[in-house]
């Protein structure tokens, strides 16, 4: 059983109990404490069950690389799913649950997919799940569906909350080992400002477990006086508990700092995403542990060494009484010694090299440990917990010559540099055969804007294992980025550090040797995503070459652990596969971030009201206080109607129109985009935006125009004012105004940039009111107008005029979007409420109400007009919609004539827009529906014909009323056209007039 | 997150205060142009891995275009300069051709 030892554990605080509740019972740990040491504490080894398998899997490592420690962790709004014990701190009151296991950890239903791993093979989701085609409904999604997944999903909303923190610094060290502590001393030494971020609650990294000497002195004591002197630094800042989250283009990096996780519930922000800016990043984020492939090295209480390592000396846990060791290097015996030293057995180190004749192995040898060389793991026995080991030669292919009875495997691989940061923005690496790894290329780093590189690496990262060339690299590594910030480097000796000399690794990447297919099916590469190294082998039978396809075909890599222990043993058994060297095959893209952070830190504060700020119309509070039912409309928000007391929204909508069309109504039409257009070629400019001609437009009057794209496609209309020779007042559509505004200057600078045109967004500088109805002129006569005339005569329909209306400076344009009498009034925008309310008060007697957008959708579909975003969708051109006569054919060129005139273009048989009458007026189409002409495409689709457009129920003409884009329509009216719907139905429409009521405009016109 | 400093404001702005243009110096073809001329001027962009000249514009800052030298491989900025010209400065092109020997130029 794994236990607390008696003494030791030099994070933990042994007089600080902390209780924590595990799958409901309720632990005891001390403050300093991982959850995995706790619960390693409490003889807890097995944690969670494997993906696809349902086997038992235990804790591997101590860090971010563990696999399988992912737990359920915490409640209600803090209850946060695959959370790694190895990484998360402990803290009075944890509560955590163990994952993807039903009915219980220890007894699982699911691990009946062990017996069926025959159908899971490498690939499975594309060979099991393909046939029969029915069974993927009815048999494979409802078991996927109950299998799958890791941790559960959050069902509460995030009680806490995140920020953003924005820093520019000249030099960024991400690591806070010895490499770490010495490259940022040495960088602030020189002046610069520096920034050193550690992603644990500690400084020191492994050196201390490492038993280094740093100065003649143990290595936390250097680690001390290095950290009190960084703090004393003015233009050093460090930060523990922050990772280096992603490096990016031009010294742009990310990091995650994890603020309160350890002591919920406080004021804090729980997580913080540092935004960083720096000249040079140095890299020290030193290396993890490699597994070694051998079958059964799953089976809970096989750990990585160094782990094994970690957890007896940081949090004095012992993890079994009975430790084999399984190694290819000389580090993996600093394990043995160390559990030797703390009282307990080490039956046999198996040691895959022909000999092992190092400092390390000779103090084991002393120690009286066996050691047993060129040797490998046939198979590990053992169900939820190791029982024993069985030796073989490591040459052969896997006949056990000896059984070892032990309840841990401390194993290791070697190490592999934690490269990730160095690669996020293209640093390359080369293989190191010597060292048995992958190392950054300093001669291919990634570059800035410079074009220089801007990421140095420093220590165990850079491949440097030896603690002495680790302190050496560091210094270098500081003085470098130093320098390249532009500060003067000093002149100080890298310290000298002590630690035991290591004799050469020998790679071994499957053991033994020759293992044969019935121990590889056994033998695990990724625990996370359960890939064996039978799966990569398959793989590479079936044509897989790739290391990135294998990665995909297998999902060697792509579970959260995003392959950090499995990746180098997955692509080395992939070369050998291909007999291949492992360089030529290569490693996966390592993209940002390094360890997954949460969603939270990614939104920040954009979360709620502040997610995206909202745009408001003068009237928008009185319109949120009067049964205003909005609606997104661009960055709007816009009533689609005004619900009174117990009215429904339909109801509120035929009121509206009807109170329209009979009488007089308000609206808020503040959202159109209004760009002021001035300068001595403001109106050649204009000629070419719009597809009609603007240039001739008299001052004082207004004009209908359209705007198409260099593709020919309507992009945006709307009626443009001139306000006097030189001035023109564009409006656009309510989302359109900094797109159009933007268009515009786009031209201008970039095209056209000889012309004296001058252009202004000025849409939230006015509010825009209709008055509209049959009795608008008597309402805004009787508000008061002064210094102008807005008679029928004095200010004729698509004129408009300027003075005071109400005591209010007011331009009234005559333009009309529903056919009636209307009256768009421009005021103040800070007027505007006044207005509004001056206006509802005029009105009381005509019963004015204000109306939606619904009312003013239905009313403009009434009168036949247009709609961007209804009628148009990037691919329709005006021609399509009728309006051949807004296309000014006296023009030479404007943004869009060129692309009118392709064949597609003049095509006779595109779809034109027609008005629809249903055959039975009470049927209104769907929105989107298709018109077909009953033959079928080649692939068995209904032959399509057209589709509606804008579709409505008509209070004015008491029937449904729609428009549509048909083939041939114009030349087809009359005939009936069918629209199937989605429930299998018909629905038969005549093609009339888009034009459905006062087709002669008359009643604008008054 | 690249950075780029604009001419016009002369700010080192950050890659979120830009919106891209696409490629630089292409020619407008509009009403008479042919067609060989106009599927040019709208569809046909180069996609070097290297030197590429492309049009930016600071619009969260100054809200002015300008033109920017940038290399597409490594993602170097060669330089940054006024989007009122026909085609890249002759100092610019030179301190490419330095940097670049292999470049096949402008």
């Amino acid at each position: 059983m794994s236990t607390r030892l008696q003494s030791g554990g030099r994070l933990v605080d042994r007089n600080q109990p902390v209780d924590f509740i595990w799958n409901g019972r309720k632990l005891t740990g001390f403050k300093g404490d991982t959850l995995a040491s706790a619960l390693l504490a409490n003889d807890q080894m097995l944690v969670g069950r494997s993906f696809k398998y349902h086997r038992p899997r235990g804790i591997i490592a101590a860090g971010p690389e563990e696999p399988n420690a992912l737990v359920n962790l915490g409640e209600g709004g803090r209850f946060e799913p695959n959370q790694r014990a190895t990484t998360t701190e402990l803290f009075q009151g944890l509560t955590a649950k163990s994952q993807n296991h039903w009915p219980s950890l220890e007894f699982d239903v699911g691990a009946v997919n062990k017996a069926m791993s025959r159908v899971f093979p490498a690939g499975f989701y594309y060979k099991t799940f393909m046939f029969p085609r029915f069974a993927w409904k009815h048999v494979f999604e409802p078991i996927v569906r109950q299998a799958a997944g890791l941790g559960n999903v959050p069902k509460s909303r995030d009680a806490d909350r995140y920020e953003y923190f924005y820093i520019h610094v000249d030099i960024l060290v991400v690591g806070g080992g010895i490499a770490g502590l010495a490259a940022a001393l040495q960088a602030g030494r020189s002046g610069a400002k520096v920034l050193l971020l550690e992603q644990t609650a500690d400084f020191g990294g492994r050196a201390v477990v490492d038993g280094v000497e740093i100065e003649g002195r143990p290595a936390q004591d250097w680690i001390n006086d290095t950290v009190k002197e960084l703090k004393e630094m003015p233009d050093v800042s460090m930060r523990l508990r922050t990772m280096g989250a992603g490096v990016y283009d031009h010294g742009y990096a990310t990091g995650y700092e994890r603020v309160t996780d350890h002591t919920p519930a406080s004021d804090q922000p729980r997580h913080r995403l540092w935004r960083i800016r720096t000249k040079r990043i140095i890299t020290a984020t030193g290396a993890i542990e490699r597994p070694l492939s051998f079958a059964g090295n799953d089976i809970p209480g096989v750990m990585l060494a160094g782990s094994v390592r970690d957890f007896m000396v940081n949090h004095g846990v012992s993890l079994g009484d009975r430790v084999v060791i399984v190694t290819n290097n000389d580090d993996a015996y600093r394990t043995a010694i160390a559990v030797k030293q703390a009282g307990l057995d080490v039956p046999v180190i198996i040691d895959a090299r022909p000999s092992a004749i190092g400092e390390l192995p000779e103090k084991a040898r002393e120690l009286g440990i066996r050691i047993a060389t060129g040797s490998g793991i046939s198979s590990v026995k053992g169900g939820k917990r190791v029982k024993s080991v069985g030796l073989c030669a490591q040459a052969a292919e896997g006949a056990k010559t000896e059984e070892v009875s032990c309840e841990v495997v401390a194993m290791s691989g070697g190490w592999s540099p934690v490269v990730h940061l160095w690669s996020h923005c293209g640093g390359k690496l080369n293989w190191d055969n010597e060292q048995v790894m992958f190392r950054p290329d300093a001669t291919r780093p990634p570059a800035g804007a410079d074009g220089a590189g801007f990421v140095l690496v420093a220590g165990t990262a850079n491949g440097h294992l030896d603690a002495t060339a680790v302190l050496a690299d560091a210094v270098a590594a500081g003085n470098r980025a130093g320098e390249e910030a532009g500060f003067m480097p000093t002149d100080e000796a890298a310290p000298i550090a002590r630690v035991e000399q290591e004799q050469p690794i020998l790679p071994v990447w499957s053991m033994p040797q020759g293992q044969n297919p019935k121990l590889q099916m056994k033998t695990w590469l990724d625990y996370q995503n359960d890939v064996k190294v039978s799966d990569v082998r398959l793989a590479a039978r079936e044509g897989y070459e790739s290391v990135e396809h294998t990665k995909r075909y297998t999902t060697l890599g792509m579970a959260t652990d995003q392959g950090k222990l499995s990746n180098i043993n997955g692509l080395a058994v992939l070369a050998d596969s291909l007999n291949a060297e492992i360089p030529q095959v290569g490693t996966t893209t390592f993209r940002p971030p390094y360890h997954p952070i949460s969603f939270g830190a990614i939104a920040g504060e954009a979360r709620g009201d502040i997610f995206k700020v909202l745009r408001e119309t003068p009237i928008h509070n009185w319109t949120d206080q009067n049964g205003g039912f909005w609606e997104p409309v661009g960055d709007w928000r816009r009533p689609y109607c005004y619900q009174q007391q117990g009215e429904s929204v339909k109801d509120a909508v035929s009121r509206e129109i009807n109170q329209t069309r009979n009488s007089v109504s308000l609206l808020d039409a503040s959202t159109l985009g209004k760009i002021i257009v001035k300068g001595p070629d403001a109106g050649r400019f204009l000629d070419m935006l719009y597809t009609n001609m603007m240039s001739n437009l008299k001052p004082g009057r207004c004009r209908y125009g359209l705007m198409c794209s260099e593709n020919g496609f309507l992009s945006d209309d709307g009626v443009v004012a001139r306000l006097d020779a030189e001035t023109f007042l564009c409006h656009t559509t309510s989302g359109g105004s900094d797109r159009i505004h933007a268009w515009m200057e786009e031209w201008l600078q970039t095209e056209w940039w000889d012309w004296k045109v001058y252009t202004a967004n000025v849409t939230e500088q006015y509010a825009q009111i209709a008055i509209v109805g049959p009795k608008a002129r008597q309402v805004i006569e009787k508000m008061g107008v002064e210094g102008m005339d807005i008679s029928a005569e004095g200010l004729t329909f698509m004129g408009f005029a300027e003075g005071k209306i109400a005591g209010i400076t007011a331009r009234p344009f005559r333009i009309s979007f529903s056919g009636e009498l209307s009256y768009e009034i421009a005021v103040p925008a800070a007027q505007g409420q006044a207005f509004w309310d001056a206006a509802l008060k005029a009105g009381q007697e005509f019963g004015i109400t204000p109306y939606g957008t619904e009312a003013l959708h239905v009313m403009r579909a009434e009168k036949g007009f247009i709609m961007i975003g209804d009628e148009t969708d990037g691919t329709v051109i005006p021609q399509d919609l009728g309006l051949g006569w807004a296309i000014s054919k006296k023009k030479n060129d404007f943004l869009g004539k060129r692309a009118q005139q392709r064949p597609h273009m003049t095509d006779p048989n595109r779809w034109r827009l027609v008005g629809l009458e249903t055959v039975d007026p009470n049927v209104v189409i769907p929105d989107g529906a298709y018109a077909v002409d009953g033959s079928l495409q080649a692939n068995g689709m209904k032959n399509m014909i057209g589709r509606v457009t804008s579709t409505y129920w008509s209070p004015t003409l008491n029937r449904s009323i729609a428009m549509g884009l048909v083939a041939h329509g114009p030349e087809r009216m009359g005939e009936e056209v069918i629209f199937p719907t989605l429930e299998g139905t018909e629905i038969k429409a005549k093609i009339v007039d888009p034009v459905f009521f006062d087709k002669e405009g008359a009643r604008q016109n008054v | 997150m690249l950075l780029l400093t604009c001419p016009n404001c002369g700010i080192k702005a950050d890659e979120t205060e830009l919106h891209p243009g696409g490629e630089a110096h292409i020619t407008r073809h509009g009403a008479g142009a042919s067609d060989s001329d106009f599927e040019g001027y709208l569809f046909h962009r180069k996609n070097p891995k290297g030197v590429h000249f492309e049009r930016w514009r600071h619009a969260m800052g100054c809200g002015k275009w300008f033109h920017a030298a940038r290399a597409t491989d490594t993602l170097e900025v060669f330089g940054t300069y006024s989007a009122q010209v026909f085609e890249p400065p002759n100092d610019l092109i030179e301190k490419i051709k330095l940097k670049r020997p292999d470049w096949e130029g402008f």
